[in-house]
C-alpha cells in the first residue's frame, strides 16, 4: 500500500467517469456524510452497538474504495470485518486521523491540485 | 428497451454512493428516483412503477435482503429487475440475493462498464417479461395470466378435467360477401366486446381467435369448481347479449346476427404447444374436437348451444335441456348422446334462423 492518501488512478477514473465537477460536489458531499458517520461509529462503540458499529465502518469503506482512499479503506474495513473489540476506541481514532488526512487531499484534488 | 429510457429506483442508505450511482446511470441515459433506506425503496416501488432497482444490502429500517423478500411475496414487484450492488465481502451474500431473486448483483465501487452492461441486460429481460405478459392477458383473464406467470411457460401438456366451448357467427361469410369491410369489423369488435365480457365473467379463457371463430376453455389452466355449469351459464349470457345487440341492429333496420356454440367437457390435455419462441396455451383431445363438431351441428338443427352428455350431467336443473338423440358425428367412432340447451331468446327469434342446410365454407377452429 503507498502512502498516498488517494491513489490518483482510481480517483482519476472516477472523473473520468462522472465528470469533476460533479466529482468535486461529491467530494463535499463526502467529506460531509464521513463526519456524521464517524460520530455515530464513536457512539456505536461506547454503547457497544455492534449492529451499527459494523454498518457505520461498512459505509466508509465503501466510499473511501470509491473514490481511492484505499488506507482508509483499510482501517474501515477491519473495524467491520472484527467488530467491536477492546481497542475499538484506537481503531476509531486511527479512522478519523486517516479520514482527516484522505478529506484534505480529496479537497485538493478536487480544486484542480494534484 | 435497449435504446429506450428506463425508470430505474436506487435504494442505498449512503448519500455518496447514492448521488453516484445516481450520476452513472443519469449518463447512461435512464431517469432515476433515490431511496435512503428499503423500506423507503419498498414504498416508493409500490406506488410508481418502475423498470429497474438498484438495491444496497446493508441500510437501516429495512435491509436490501428484506426488500428482496417482500418483492417476491408481491405479485406486483415480483418481476421488477434487481442489481444487489453491494460492498459486503463473501460469495455467502452474493448467494443469498440471487437465491432471493435478484438478477445481478454488483460489487462496490461498482464499475460503469459493467453496470451498463448488466442494466442492459435485465431491461432486455423485463421487456420480454412484459411483452409476455401482454400477449398472456390478451387471451386470458387477470386471474389466469397470473396463475400462468407463476406455472411459467414450460411447453407440454398436462391432463385436466375441463370443458371447451366454440362458439361462431352464423352466416359469418355472407355477411362479409355482402356488406362492406369496415361494417363487418364493427359488428365483429361488437361481437368480440359482448362475448369477451360473457365469458370472462365466469372463469372461461379465450384461447383461440379465427375471424369469427372462438374457442374458449372453462377449467383450463386455472382449474373451476363447476368447469360445464360455468360454460353453460356462459353460453346463455352470450346468446341474451347477441339478443340485446339484435334489439338494436333492428332499430337501425339491420338483419340479426346470430351465433352458434357448442360445448363438451371431459379429459384433455392442457398446456403449451409450439416452440419456445412462439407458443400458445391450448387444448387437446376428443372433447375438443366434440365441441366443435356441435359447435358445427348447431347450424344442422337450428339451436344456440348444443352440449355433450357430459356437460349435461354436470349442469343444475334450472338450465332445461332438450335430448337431441344420438349422433354420428365425423371422426368419432362412438355416436353422442347431444342436447339442446333452452336460450330463451331463441324461442323469439327461432323462425328467423338461417337456413340449417347451408354449407361451412369458412375454416373452422381447429386445436
Amino acid at each position: 500500500m503507498s502512502d498516498e492518501a488517494i491513489d490518483l488512478a482510481v480517483f482519476s477514473e472516477l472523473r473520468s467517469t462522472v465528470g469533476a465537477e460533479f466529482v468535486a460536489d461529491l467530494v463535499g458531499t463526502f467529506c460531509d456524510d464521513a463526519a456524521g458517520i464517524l460520530v455515530q461509529l464513536r457512539e456505536a462503540a461506547e454503547v457497544g452497538d455492534e449492529a451499527k458499529y459494523k454498518r457505520a465502518a461498512h459505509s466508509l469503506k465503501s466510499n473511501a474504495n470509491t473514490f481511492g482512499a484505499g488506507r482508509l479503506a483499510a482501517i474501515a474495513r477491519e473495524i467491520e470485518l472484527g467488530g467491536l473489540s477492546p481497542d475499538a476506541a484506537t481503531k476509531v481514532a486511527n479512522l478519523g486521523a486517516e479520514f482527516e488526512r484522505v478529506a484534505g487531499r480529496l479537497k485538493e484534488l478536487a480544486h484542480g491540485g494534484r | 428497451m435497449a435504446a429506450g429510457e428506463a425508470r430505474v429506483l436506487i435504494a442505498d442508505d449512503n448519500k455518496v454512493n447514492r448521488l453516484l450511482l445516481a450520476r452513472m446511470v443519469e449518463l447512461l441515459g435512464h431517469r432515476v428516483a433515490m431511496a435512503e433506506n428499503g423500506r423507503v425503496g419498498l414504498e416508493t416501488l409500490r406506488k410508481e412503477a418502475y423498470d429497474l432497482l438498484l438495491l444496497d444490502i446493508d441500510m437501516p429500517e429495512m435491509d436490501g435482503f428484506t426488500v428482496l423478500e417482500e418483492m417476491q411475496s408481491d405479485s406486483r414487484l415480483r418481476d421488477v429487475p434487481v442489481i444487489v450492488t453491494s460492498a459486503r465481502e463473501g460469495i455467502d451474500n452474493v448467494v443469498r440475493c440471487i437465491s432471493l431473486g435478484a438478477d445481478d448483483y454488483l460489487p462496490k465501487p461498482v464499475n460503469t462498464v459493467l453496470l451498463k452492461a448488466r442494466i442492459g441486460a435485465c431491461l432486455e429481460k423485463k421487456r420480454l417479461r412484459d411483452e409476455q405478459r401482454a400477449i398472456v392477458q390478451r387471451f386470458a383473464t387477470p386471474e389466469v395470466a397470473e396463475e400462468l406467470q407463476k406455472t411459467g411457460f414450460a411447453l407440454g401438456g398436462q391432463r385436466v378435467h375441463a370443458t371447451v366451448m366454440f362458439c361462431d357467427i352464423r352466416g359469418f361469410t355472407t355477411m362479409v360477401e355482402t356488406q362492406p369491410p369496415e361494417e363487418t369489423i364493427d359488428v365483429l369488435n361488437t361481437y368480440y366486446t359482448l362475448m369477451f365480457d360473457a365469458i370472462g365473467s365466469h372463469g372461461g379463457v379465450v384461447n383461440q381467435m379465427i375471424g369469427d371463430g372462438l374457442m374458449i376453455l372453462f377449467g383450463a389452466p386455472s382449474p373451476l369448481k363447476n368447469c360445464a355449469a360455468s360454460a353453460v351459464a356462459a353460453s346463455l349470457e352470450m346468446h341474451e347479449m347477441m339478443a340485446q345487440f339484435n334489439t338494436e341492429r333492428a332499430l337501425e333496420g339491420k338483419a340479426p346476427v346470430r351465433i352458434g356454440i357448442g360445448i363438451a367437457t371431459g379429459n384433455m390435455v392442457a398446456g403449451y404447444t409450439g416452440t419456445h419462441r412462439r407458443a400458445t396455451y391450448t387444448c387437446i383431445g376428443d372433447t375438443v374436437n366434440l365441441a366443435a363438431r356441435l359447435e358445427a351441428h348447431t347450424k344442422d338443427v337450428g339451436r344456440g348451444i348444443l352440449i355433450d352428455q357430459a356437460t349435461q350431467l354436470d349442469i343444475p336443473q334450472s338450465h332445461p335441456t332438450e335430448p337431441l338423440g344420438a349422433i354420428k358425428f365425423k371422426g368419432k367412432a362412438a355416436n353422442e348422446n347431444v342436447f339442446a340447451v333452452t336460450v330463451p331468446s331463441e324461442k323469439v327469434a327461432a323462425s328467423k334462423i338461417g337456413s340449417p342446410s347451408k354449407k361451412r365454407t369458412r375454416p373452422h377452429p381447429r386445436t
